[in-house]
């Protein structure tokens, strides 16, 4: 199946010698450790700051409510970062996320709060906002060809001048109960609850919605291996396969139950899960997502392939600055205000978590769900260390710690697979 | 001549490994004093690996065996410690910094300083000495980017020569020049030879190792084979290459008996403008035609314009102010975008796979899918097992040699990169493949298979048109040749009539009235 050896091809008279490093490696040996350990590393990661915290905080930082305010906290760095992991692999950067999270917050305040526009409309038009932000930077990005940091360097000073002008530099709320409790509420009982024994109080709907999920998982990953394994492709030990959806069922019902018996799902959670969702389908399975890949690869190359280069780009950053308006609406929703330092540092949580999962800095390499993890890490650490009551810097020091740690591990198992060579 | 006095460098017993490679294993090498000696092998043979131990790239315990030189043991720990005995290597990527001088290029890391201030005066005087002893004319100040790939080999020449080089080592020097540079470049070699440095030369081209080298080492899949001293072991070429592949080479070119068909594209009155030098037209109203089945040679000297037409053609990815007519099968068509070329059944791989050809970081089975990514999806998602499926045709039908169409193609050999790039673009259906400098350094077994594939495509009713800069190439496998000078197509010539000689004639005619 996957002999290295001459097959049937063009006939050569010429017997090539075997070539070193071309050897097929060693697959169930020290190599596929190495190299589950660098995709994996992340998640490893994740658990151990989790278990660490867990810890330190006596049990709690897995309380239902701590694991809700966990989600509802980190939700709007977490869409940034779904939005900012696209631009990365492509090869760009966006530095001006924060400040366009401000600026659509504002103006669907002004929409809203001083002209009372119905609140569906008026945040269709904050996204149709944010996507001609995203526009007009896509533009001096891919068609005028100014690097993306100067660009959204730019962008971040435009973009908080226009917040404070639109905002007349003072807050406005407060915001339609609607917006707040897409940013800030729970989803409603509609079931009702069950009283039995460790489930104490948990809603029925959300945990029979945890179960189709996990059914789901598994329902995708089985057809998923077994259509691999029909093609002949090499598929992951069966053994490792099991752990894995395990591992994955685990976790999900465990934040479901958690959630389940605090106030139920937070809305918000709701939406990032179908962005998340969403996004990695279209990196894993869309053309559109292999192009980005493709670009951020070589940029070259898949021009020479067809590949419509500037307009991939273009349309990444409007993507970008429609994610940032989702975020500008949750976030003003949340303080239940838009202000003039709203946003205020949020476009480097998002490079961050994008880095700490994964990506690179060259490009080309990245995961959505790499950068959810990343974000989550840092949500961890700030919240963790928050419980325990550590002071600011004590916060930030790890934090930037934890980031360079993140990126001299992906650096350094590269160079150890770039010196196998 | 005592034994020490006679030799000057003593590899022994080199074993080198990576994790899961044996690169080198008991290599053994031999350098006489004031001698050219040339190390030849296949891509993976482990020639620059060899290298690299020998400099101290790898350091003294990263290997087992001994190194000797000038009668001495050697325990090199870095590249510095190798300088400070007089070993330089110069690499095949060349490493100038494009935007400092010549002269701080020459001195970069070994400044001419007097309490770490640079010293110009004298930075400059030597700077303009060493240029001198290398046939350079350009200013000292000039920046290295404005020179072209020959005069930065000579520049890093001059370099090793500022370190005061006893032994010079050089990996493939003119694999990017063009011949009269290669010349200039060997003749330079002759010349420091004469003034006693010994240098071992790495390098592809046997027409090249025959011309100056006075011994040859060749070693295959890590070992050494054989040391022939060109003169007393009567060295030719195809010496050389049967001691690189195990064994007599009949032909270094498959017969091929060509099918040709009718016409499949036209090129009428062609013209192309440069980018960046305003106003200097790269390509003037070129004519050409491929039809079915048929392998056409394009023949020309480095800057006649060969990749600028083939690349201007392909949807205008190189040039301004283009104009003339392209007609495929016979009806005009306007290839604005790689993508309408493409669209047109027209392919063209490029000369340089690593930075035009490839995304080096991702796996075979995305590659060879880049370019028609559609055909393997339904409304924008890719069914990822279908493409997993083609690349693994393709991998049999090329022999690419790979464990799966999941390795990453930066790790392949040049050859095994090569057939990836052409599966790329035989998966879009092409019928007119464009194939830029295919077998730039691949090896010979390598460049045999590719050959091969180049005559199936022919076989399939394709047109192929093949741009090289080895005549003997273009002689081997073309069923007619296009020769290009300044911009211009000097002549045509058939398989039949066709000779090294005729075509240089053709490639070095300068523009007719």
């Amino acid at each position: 199946m996957t002999s290295v050896g001459p097959t049937t091809g063009p006939s050569t008279a010429v017997p090539v010698a075997p070539e070193p490093q071309a050897a097929a490696p060693d697959r169930f040996g020290g190599r596929l450790f190495t190299a589950n350990l660098r995709q994996n590393g992340i998640y490893i990661a994740f658990a151990l700051i989790i278990a660490l915290f867990e810890i330190l905080t006596h049990g709690d930082l897995l309380t239902p409510q701590n694991v809700s305010n966990l989600v509802v906290q980190n939700s709007y760095i977490l869409i940034l970062a779904i939005g900012m992991i696209l631009i990365i692999i492509s090869g760009h950067i966006d530095l001006s996320a924060g400040s366009v999270v401000a600026v659509t917050g504002a103006v669907s305040a002004v929409l809203m709060v001083n002209n009372n526009v119905p609140w569906p409309i008026a945040i269709l038009v904050t996204l149709l906002a944010g996507a001609a932000i995203g526009a007009w930077q896509g533009y001096w990005v891919a068609y005028f060809g100014i690097p993306a940091f100067i660009v959204t360097l730019a962008g971040m000073l435009v973009f908080r001048a226009l917040t404070m002008s639109v905002l007349g530099n003072q807050g406005i709320g407060p915001f339609p109960d609607e917006v707040r409790t897409i940013a800030n509420g729970f989803m409603p009982t509609y079931l009702g609850n069950i009283g039995l024994g460790p489930l104490d109080g948990a809603d029925l709907f959300t945990l029979l919605l945890g179960l189709a999920l996990v059914g789901g998982i598994i329902a995708t990953q089985w057809r998923g291996r077994a259509g691999r394994a029909r093609y002949g492709q090499a598929v992951e030990p069966f053994a490792l396969f099991i752990t894995k959806i395990v591992i994955a069922a685990f976790v999900v019902m465990f934040v479901i139950v958690q959630l389940a018996r605090f106030k139920n799902l937070p809305w918000v959670l709701v939406l990032l899960a179908v962005l998340v969702l969403g996004y990695s389908l279209l990196t894993n399975r869309a053309v559109f997502g292999r192009q980005i890949y493709a670009i951020g690869g070589n940029l070259n190359a898949a021009t020479l392939s067809g590949i419509k280069v500037k307009a991939v780009t273009f349309w990444l950053f409007v993507n970008m600055g429609v994610l940032a308006a989702v975020a500008g609406v949750v976030f003003a929703g949340r303080l239940n205000q838009a202000g003039p330092t709203a946003g205020d540092g949020f476009e480097l949580d998002a490079i961050a978590a994008a880095f700490i999962g994964g990506a690179a800095v060259q490009g080309g390499v990245g995961k959505v769900v790499g950068a959810i993890t990343g974000g989550l890490i840092m949500g961890v650490i700030n919240n963790g260390m928050s419980l325990i009551g550590a002071p600011t810097e004590q916060v930030m020091l790890f934090k930037g710690l934890v980031l360079l740690a993140a990126v001299a591990f992906d650096v350094f198992t590269k160079r150890r697979a770039g010196a196998a060579r | 001549m005592s034994k020490e006095a006679y030799v000057i460098l003593q590899m022994r017993d080199i074993t080198k490994t990576f994790p899961g490679v044996t690169a080198l294993s008991d290599v053994n090498l031999t350098v006489r004093r004031g001698e050219i000696h040339a190390i030849c092998g296949e891509n993976g043979a482990g020639k620059s690996t060899l290298m690299k131990v020998l400099s101290g790239v790898y350091p003294h315990g990263s290997y087992s065996g001994d190194i000797e030189f000038d009668g001495e043991p050697c325990r090199f720990s870095d590249i510095r410690s190798s300088e400070r005995r007089g070993i330089v290597i110069i690499h095949q990527e060349l490493a100038l910094c494009p935007n400092l001088s010549i002269e701080e290029n020459i001195f970069l890391g070994n400044e001419r300083a007097k309490n770490g201030v640079i010293d110009w005066m004298r930075t400059h005087a030597e700077a303009a000495a060493l240029l001198d002893r290398v046939g350079l004319t350009e200013h000292p100040a000039t920046l290295a980017m404005d020179l072209g790939v020959g005069k930065q080999q000579l520049v890093e020449i001059a370099k090793a020569l500022s370190k005061e080089v006893r032994l010079l080592i050089l990996d493939e020097p003119t694999a990017a020049l063009n011949d009269e540079d290669s010349a200039h470049l060997l003749d330079l070699l002759r010349g420091l030879r004469d003034e006693g440095i010994t240098c071992v030369i790495i390098s592809h081209k046997l027409n090249e190792i025959e011309a100056i080298a006075d011994s040859v080492t060749i070693l295959r899949d890590g070992r050494t084979i054989e040391t022939l001293d060109m003169k007393r072991d009567n060295v030719t070429e195809d010496r050389i290459i049967s001691g690189m592949v195990g064994r007599d080479l009949e032909h270094r070119f498959p017969e091929h008996e060509p099918k040709i068909g009718e016409e499949v594209l036209r090129i009428e009155d062609w013209t192309v403008h440069s980018p960046t030098q305003h106003g200097r037209v790269v390509v003037a109203g070129a004519n050409l035609t491929l039809r079915r089945g048929e392998i056409v040679g394009l023949a020309g000297l480095m800057g006649a314009g060969r990749t600028e037409l083939a690349m201007s053609v392909f949807g205008r990815s190189y040039g301004i102010g283009i104009t003339g007519r392209v007609f495929k099968d016979g009806r005009e068509v306007h290839l604005r975008t790689v993508r309408d070329a493409i669209r047109h059944g027209i392919a063209y791989a490029t000369e340089d796979r690593k930075r035009y050809g490839l995304n080096l970081i991702e796996d075979i089975k995305r590659n060879v899918s880049a370019a028609a990514l559609t055909k393997l999806a339904t409304r924008g998602w890719i069914h990822e097992n279908e493409e997993y499926r083609v690349a693994t045709g393709f991998q049999a039908s090329m022999n690419i040699k790979a464990p799966n169409v999941s390795a990453i193609t930066g790790k392949l050999s040049g050859g095994n990169q090569q057939k990836v790039v052409l599966s790329k673009w035989l998966f879009t259906d092409a019928d007119v493949l464009i194939l830029d400098e295919p077998t730039r350094g691949i090896d010979v077994g390598a460049k045999y298979e590719i050959y091969s594939i180049i005559n199936q495509m022919a076989d399939q009713g394709k047109a192929v048109l093949v741009i090289s800069s080895e005549l003997p190439e273009l002689l081997g496998i073309c069923d007619r040749i296009y020769a290009m000078s300044a911009g211009r197509i000097t002549g045509q010539v058939t398989r039949a009539e066709a000779t090294p000689e005729r075509l240089m004639q053709y490639m070095t005619k300068v523009k007719e009235q």
